[in-house]
C-alpha cells in the first residue's frame, strides 16, 4: 500500500511537470495552430538557467543566500529567460511564416529545436549537470503523512505546478488578455476585426507558455537532479502527448493529460518495466487518438469551407 | 498590395508566369526545353564518371552516402513533398529495412544464421515495410496534419527503443533468450549484396549499384508523379476536403503515400546494411532524420531533381566540414559569396568589404598594442590566406569562452539585422562578418560535429522563411 501511494506521489510530481509543459504547447497550438517542436528545448534552456542561478549563488553546497530566496531567483530567472527565448523564436522563426503553407512552420520548428539543442551543446558541453538538491534542501525535511514520508522537494513541485495552473486558468478565463487569447484561438481574422492586437496576443502567449516551460525545467532539475542538452526532446514529446490526450487548446485538458501521462509512467516503471515506459505512453496516445481524436476534454472543430 | 477589389493571386499572376529576362534568357529558355529524361541521362552519366576519376576510398564512401541520402530524400519527397504529410517516423522505415536485411543475411538468427539472396530478401523487405507504412498510416485516417506528425515521431522513437531493448527475447518454446537485434551493439557481419553471381564488396561497386537504383527510382517516381495517383496526392495536399468532393479517396491516397515512402526507405536501408556490413541503432536516431529533411527542403520538396540535388549538396558539404582546412575555405567562401550576391550595387559591396578589412586591421593593431597575447592564436587555415587572416583577426590562444560569447553575439546580431531597415543593414554587416570569423576560428571550427548540426538546424529555418520551395521546387500558394 505504501508503495502504491509512493507511486501516486511520483506520478503527481511527474504529471505536474508534464502538465506545465503541456500547457505551453496547448496555449501556442490554440492561438497559432502550430505544433511548436522547440517547446521542449525551451524547457531544457530553463533548466540550465536555473542551474546557472544556483551556481551563481555559490553552488548547491554553499549557498550565499537563504534557500527560499535562491529558489525564487531560480524560478524567476528561468521563467524570464525561457519566456524571452520563446518570444524571440516566435518573432524570427514563426511570424514570417504565419501565412505560409501549413507544413512550413512545422519544419521550421524542427529546425529551431535542433539548433537550440546543439547551441547549448556548443556553449555548455555534453556534460550532465547536477542540481544536487539534497545539499540545500535536506532529504530529512520530509512531511510525514501517516506511514508515508514525502520529501519537501516533491511537495514543492506539486504545489508550484498546481498554483501555476490555477493562475493560468484564471488568466485565460478572467482577464482581458485571456479573452484576447481565446478570441484569436477561435478565429484570428475575426478577432483582428474586433480590434484585438494579434501580434501582441501571440507574443504574450509565447511568453507565458515558454515561461511555464522554464519553471517546469527548474522543477525537474530539483526533483530529478540531472539536466542535459538532450532532456528537452523526450519531455517535449510527452508534454505534447499530454496536451493532445487532454484535448489540445484546452487548459484543463492539458492538466488532466499531464497527470494521466505522469501516473501512467510512474506506475509502468514501478509495476511493469521502466524499459516500456515510453511504449506505454505511446500506446495511450494512439488509443486516445483513435477513440477520441479531439482529446478527452477537447471540443470537435467544425470543418469550415 | 494590389488595389482594392483585385485578388492578390490574380494581381501577381504575371510575376509567376513571366519568362526569363536578361542576357541569359535565350540560353535558359533553351535549357527549359530539354526533356526530363535527357537531364536524367546527363546527370547519371556525369555521376558514373565520378568513380573513374578518383581512387580514394573516402571519396567513394562520400559518393555512396550521398546516393543513399538521395534515395531517402526521394522517398520522403513522396510523403512530405507530394502528399503533404509530415512524417517524422520516416527514419524508422530506413532502420526497419536495414535491420530486416541484416537479420536475413547474417549469422544472427538460428545456428548457422539465415542467408537469403538479396534479390529475394530486398523485395520482400520492401513489401513488408510498405505494409508497416500502411499500419502506421492508419491513424492518419482520423488525424489531421499535426497529430500525424507526433504519432509518427513517437513511432521513430519507439523503433530505436525496441531495437536497443530487443537483445534478450525469449521466444515461445525456446529455453535461452536470444538476441534479436543485438541491442546497442547492433548486428555485425552482414553479407554483401550479390548481383548476377558477383558479390559487391568495394565502395566503387556499391556506388554503381546505388546509382542504378537511384536512376531507376527517379524514372519510376517521375512516371508516378504524372499518374492518377500522383495527381491525387497533390490534390489531397492542397485541399483534402476539395479532393474528397472530387471523389478522390483521401484516406487511401494518404496511406498509399506512406507505403511508397516506407518501401523506398527500406530499400535504402537494406543497401545501407550491406554497405556497412552491419547495423547499429545509432544510425537511426533523430539527427539523421533532420539530415534527410534538410536535404529535401534545401533541394525543394515536391521536386525529384531537387531531392537528389539537395542530398548531394548536403552530404558533400557536411563531409567537407570534417576537415578544418576545407571547412574554413567553405565558410569564408560562403560568407564572401553571400555578400557578393546580396550587396548591390558594386560600390556598396566594395565599401562593405573595405570597411570589414579596415575594421579588422585596426582592431588587430589595437589589440596587438595592448597585449601580444590577444593575437597569439592561429587560424585553422594554412597558406597565404591563413596568414592574411592572422593579420586581420584578433584571436587569442584558447579562446573557447570568448568564442562562445561571439557565437551568441553572432546569432543575436543576425536576428537583429533582419529587423533593421534595408538601408541600414550594410552597416551591421561589417561587425557581423568580423564576429562570425571570430566565432568560427575560436569555437566552431574545432567542433565540426556540433557545427554540422547547428548548420542543419539553421538551414531548415532559413530555407523555410527565405525560400520555402527550395532550390528546384516550384512555389506553392495555399489558398485558405
Amino acid at each position: 500500500m505504501d508503495f502504491f501511494v509512493q507511486q501516486v506521489v511520483n506520478g503527481l510530481t511527474l504529471g505536474g511537470v508534464y502538465a506545465l509543459i503541456a500547457l505551453g504547447y496547448s496555449l501556442v497550438y490554440g492561438v497559432l495552430k502550430l505544433l511548436n517542436f522547440a517547446h521542449g528545448d525551451v524547457y531544457m534552456v530553463g533548466a540550465f538557467i536555473g542551474f546557472g542561478v544556483l551556481t551563481a549563488f555559490g553552488g548547491p553546497a554553499s549557498l550565499a543566500a537563504p534557500v527560499p530566496l535562491v529558489l525564487l531567483a531560480m524560478f524567476v530567472a528561468a521563467a524570464l529567460g525561457s519566456g524571452v527565448l520563446g518570444v524571440v523564436i516566435e518573432r524570427f522563426a514563426y511570424r514570417p511564416l504565419r501565412d505560409a503553407t501549413r507544413i512550413a512552420p512545422l519544419i521550421t520548428a524542427l529546425g529551431v529545436s535542433f539548433f537550440l539543442q546543439n547551441a547549448v551543446l556548443l556553449l555548455l558541453g555534453a556534460d550532465v549537470r547536477t542540481y544536487d538538491t539534497s545539499a540545500f534542501i535536506p532529504v530529512t525535511t520530509a512531511v510525514d503523512v501517516g506511514p508515508l514520508s514525502i520529501s519537501l522537494v516533491r511537495i514543492l513541485v506539486i504545489v508550484a505546478a498546481a498554483a501555476l495552473m490555477v493562475a493560468l486558468a484564471r488568466l485565460v478565463g478572467r482577464t482581458k488578455l485571456g479573452r484576447a487569447m481565446r478570441a484569436v484561438a477561435f478565429d484570428r481574422e475575426a478577432a483582428q476585426m474586433m480590434g484585438v492586437d494579434i501580434d501582441r496576443t501571440i507574443v504574450a502567449t509565447f511568453f507565458i507558455g515558454s515561461a511555464l516551460a522554464g519553471v517546469a525545467g527548474v522543477l525537474v532539475g530539483l526533483v530529478f537532479l540531472q539536466v542535459s542538452h538532450l532532456m528537452g526532446f523526450i519531455a517535449g514529446l510527452k508534454g505534447f502527448t499530454a496536451a493532445v490526450i487532454g484535448g489540445i487548446g484546452s487548459v484543463p485538458g492539458a492538466m488532466l493529460g499531464g497527470l494521466l501521462i505522469g501516473m501512467a509512467e510512474s506506475f509502468t516503471a514501478a509495476y511493469i518495466s521502466s524499459t516500456f515506459q515510453n511504449l506505454i505512453v505511446f500506446g495511450i496516445l494512439i488509443t486516445v487518438m483513435l477513440v477520441r481524436p479531439v482529446g478527452l476534454l477537447g471540443t470537435p472543430e467544425l470543418n469550415k469551407v | 498590395m494590389p488595389p482594392i477589389g483585385v485578388d492578390e493571386w490574380v494581381a501577381r499572376s504575371g510575376e509567376r508566369t513571366e519568362g526569363h529576362a536578361g542576357p541569359l534568357a535565350p540560353v535558359l529558355r533553351r535549357l527549359e526545353r530539354i526533356p526530363p529524361w535527357a537531364w536524367l541521362a546527363i546527370a547519371a552519366g556525369a555521376a558514373a564518371l565520378f568513380p573513374l576519376l578518383t581512387d580514394s576510398a573516402f571519396a567513394l564512401r562520400v559518393g555512396v552516402n550521398a546516393l543513399l541520402l538521395a534515395m531517402l530524400a526521394l522517398g520522403l519527397n513522396v510523403v512530405v513533398g507530394w502528399a503533404g504529410l509530415l512524417d517524422l517516423g520516416y527514419i524508422a522505415f530506413y532502420g526497419f529495412g536495414a535491420y530486416a536485411f541484416a537479420l536475413v543475411s547474417s549469422d544472427q538468427l538460428g545456428e548457422d544464421g539465415v542467408h537469403l539472396p538479396a534479390w529475394i530478401s530486398i523485395p520482400a523487405i520492401m513489401v513488408a515495410a510498405a505494409v508497416l507504412g500502411l499500419l502506421l498510416g492508419l491513424p492518419s485516417r482520423r488525424l489531421v496534419g499535426d497529430y500525424l506528425a507526433i504519432v509518427t515521431l513517437f513511432f521513430g522513437q519507439v523503433f530505436v527503443e525496441l531495437v536497443v531493448n530487443l537483445d534478450r527475447v525469449r521466444l515461445p518454446g525456446a529455453d535461452e533468450p536470444i538476441s534479436l537485434t543485438g541491442g546497442p551493439n547492433g548486428i555485425p557481419g552482414v553479407d554483401p549484396i550479390s548481383v548476377l553471381g558477383t558479390e559487391i564488396i568495394t565502395p566503387r561497386g556499391y556506388f554503381y549499384l546505388l546509382l542504378v537504383l537511384t536512376v531507376l527510382l527517379m524514372a519510376g517516381l517521375h512516371l508516378l508523379d504524372r499518374s492518377r495517383t500522383g495527381r491525387a496526392w497533390r490534390a489531397v495536399r492542397e485541399d483534402a476536403l476539395a479532393a474528397s468532393f472530387m471523389t478522390i479517396p483521401v484516406n487511401g491516397v494518404k496511406l498509399m503515400a506512406f507505403a511508397f515512402g516506407a518501401a523506398i526507405a527500406a530499400l535504402a536501408g537494406s543497401v545501407f546494411a550491406a554497405v556497412q556490413a552491419g547495423v547499429f541503432p545509432q544510425s537511426f536516431e533523430t539527427p539523421f532524420l533532420i539530415l534527410i529533411y534538410a536535404a529535401l527542403i534545401l533541394g525543394g520538396a515536391g521536386s525529384i531533381a531537387g531531392a537528389v540535388l539537395g542530398a548531394v549538396v548536403v552530404s558533400v558539404t557536411l563531409e567537407l566540414l570534417r576537415d578544418p582546412d576545407q571547412a574554413s575555405v567553405l565558410f569564408y567562401g560562403v560568407v564572401l559569396l553571400t555578400l557578393v550576391a546580396r550587396l548591390r550595387p558594386w560600390k556598396l559591396l566594395a565599401a562593405v568589404l573595405g570597411a570589414t578589412v579596415a575594421l579588422g586591421l585596426v582592431t588587430h593593431g589595437a589589440a596587438g598594442a595592448i597585449s601580444p597575447d590577444l593575437t597569439a592564436g592561429e587560424p585553422a587555415l594554412g597558406g597565404w590566406t591563413g596568414g592574411a587572416l592572422d593579420a586581420w583577426l584578433v584571436l587569442p590562444e584558447n579562446a573557447a569562452t570568448a568564442g562562445n560569447w561571439a557565437f551568441v553575439a553572432l546569432v543575436c546580431g543576425v536576428l537583429a539585422t533582419t529587423l533593421l531597415a534595408p538601408r541600414l543593414r550594410p552597416l551591421a554587416i561589417v561587425p557581423l562578418v568580423y564576429v562570425a570569423a571570430f566565432a568560427w576560428e575560436a569555437r566552431l571550427v574545432g567542433q565540426p560535429a556540433i557545427t554540422r548540426q547547428l548548420l542543419l538546424g539553421a538551414l531548415l529555418v532559413v530555407m523555410m522563411t527565405w525560400r520555402a520551395h527550395g532550390l528546384l521546387g516550384s512555389r506553392r500558394v495555399e489558398v485558405l
